[in-house]
């Protein structure tokens, strides 16, 4: 089994199909939508594939080392930033190709006028442990 | 709490709820329901005959689930019969116990997830733990693949290539939690070899031991990989390669060679060697030749190729790793140390950078970036 992250972005995709912000959606929608996520982690649970997934907030800032005795220096939020996560979920898969099976499954979320988004979603795949025999 | 010896009983406790009639599944949860209780119940009362105990207590356990699920009337009548306990057969329950568990019509991770609790008699957040997924998601896979084997009958006889290929697997890819794998695969793999006499059970065994033996020496105390040709071979454990050596000894005597034997081979010549530059590796490309010809694995000839740049020189080594698919894993890596043995450091470095990239793994990548960074500082200086 493999570890792979699907990573959701609020920006820094390229741009999906279906492409209505959600905040233009009727509430039946979203909550279709909602249930849709749900329903997918449940069933990868019941499959034995699911291992997290998690939702970030846009809001949130760049964090640095000040130097010797001095608090961190904190910036932004940058309007400007190209990359923003929006979250993510990690499944536990037998193949790769499982990996970009449940991907498109994801991206298939019903958005507005209950049509799937497609939207992109970033597939990558965690490090492993180091296999034992090496020769 | 779950150490041995009292989860060593666990398949033959199984074994005997299914000879009088439990179906596997039921049998597998009233045996971990019976373990959890032992393991609150012993240390202040210890039973005389811990095996009797965990069979009666495990028996009320699975009358219990039978009575509660009273839609199920075949396991009620079966609770009306209960049987006296019979003469134990505990090895062949054992052993078939092992080919359900790594039954061909279960995936790999399906087939290690019941197996660890099935015959290893780990808990099921044990092994959650250990392959670092939710309790409840691994909890699914072990339920997902009792429900494939359901149709299987138990004194089936099974194939014990798969279950080697499932012992493989959790020996070589686990990860390094609370649960010890490796141990775990290794004592799994003792159990099955005094269980049958097949070469390649033993050939398996004996690899494991003998890679196992150098475990303490193949992590640095930073955390960093440590190749085998620089590990301080001081600290590999004597006393695993002794007995992995004899084990591969009496398995190779019976003269029906096949791949885990041949690997096992591979291992026992570096373990024979006192300094790295004391390889055999005029022998390990013969064992290597044998591993091809068994197994015609894309990843022998690799390390095939690695072995002849060892023997004959880096250049017949380059020639040979010429022949195969550059998209192989580890192929750039291998390549990389070649380069640098023929003395041309640039191309090394090179190749050292882009074997990083595509590591699979942390260790390996800072490893191979280490070595690409220490080629381009002497480049600088």
């Amino acid at each position: 089994m493999a570890k792979y992250l699907l990573l959701k972005h609020y920006r820094g995709a390229p741009a999906p199909v279906n492409d209505v912000p959600m905040e233009r959606w009727t509430p039946e929608e979203i909550t279709a939508h909602v249930q849709y996520m749900r329903d997918f982690a449940a069933r990868l649970e019941g499959t034995g594939e699911f291992v997290d997934s998690q939702a970030l907030s846009p809001e949130g800032a760049f964090v640095r080392y000040g130097g010797e005795g001095r608090p961190p220096v904190t910036d932004g939020p940058f309007a400007e930033t190209k990359d923003l996560i929006a979250g993510w979920m990690v499944i536990d898969v037998e193949t790769y190709e499982r990996a970009i099976e449940l991907a498109g499954e994801l991206s298939a979320a019903p958005g507005a006028g209950g049509k799937p988004i497609h939207e992109w979603l970033e597939v990558r795949p965690f490090y492993g442990e180091p296999p034992t025999v090496t020769e | 709490m779950n150490e041995p010896p009292l989860r060593e009983l666990v398949p033959a406790v199984i074994g005997v709820l299914v000879r009088r009639g439990a179906d596997f599944a039921v049998a597998e949860d009233a045996v971990q329901d019976a373990l959890v209780e032992a393991v609150r119940v012993w240390p202040d009362d210890p039973p005389r005959d811990p095996k009797g105990w965990l069979v009666t207590v495990a028996w009320r356990k699975f009358v219990d689930a039978a009575r509660a699920d009273s839609s199920r009337r075949r396991r009620e009548e079966l609770v009306d019969t209960e049987p006296e306990p019979g003469p134990a057969q505990a090895v062949d329950d054992t052993l078939r116990l092992y080919f359900l568990c790594a039954h061909p019509s279960l995936t790999p991770a399906s087939a290690v997830a019941l197996t660890l609790r099935a015959v290893g008699g780990l808990t099921t957040r044990q092994i959650a733990q250990a392959y670092l997924v939710p309790e409840v998601t691994m909890a699914q896979r072990i339920s997902r693949a009792k429900r494939t084997v359901s149709g299987v009958r138990f004194n089936q006889p099974g194939d014990v290539a798969t279950v080697l290929r499932v012992l493989y697997l959790v020996f070589n890819e686990g990860y390094s939690g609370d649960v010890d794998l490796a141990a775990e695969a290794i004592r799994l793999a003792r159990q099955l070899a005094a269980r049958t006499h097949h070469e390649e059970v033993a050939g398996l065994l004996a690899l494991m031991l003998l890679h196992h033996a150098r475990r303490p020496a193949r992590t640095g105390s930073d955390g960093r990989l440590v190749p085998l040709a620089e590990q301080e071979r001081g600290l590999w454990d004597t006393r695993l390669i002794t007995e992995g050596v004899e084990v591969l000894q009496t398995a190779l005597a019976r003269d029906r060679l096949g791949e885990f034997q041949a690997q096992a081979a591979i291992a026992a010549l570096h373990a024979d060697a006192r300094t790295a530059e004391e390889t055999d590796w005029v022998q390990i490309v013969e064992w290597y030749d044998e591993l091809v010809r068994l197994t015609d694995s894309p990843v022998a000839r690799l390390n095939r190729a690695v072995a002849v740049g060892e023997a004959d020189g880096p250049r017949p080594g380059l020639a040979a790793l010429a022949e195969l698919d550059p998209a192989l894993p580890r192929h750039t890596a291998a390549a990389a140390y070649l380069h640098e043995r023929d003395g041309d450091p640039v191309t090394a470095a090179r190749l050292y950078a882009e074997a990083a990239r595509s590591a699979p793994n942390l260790p390996e990548r800072d490893h191979l970036t280490r070595q690409a960074a220490r080629l381009n500082a002497h480049l600088r200086g």
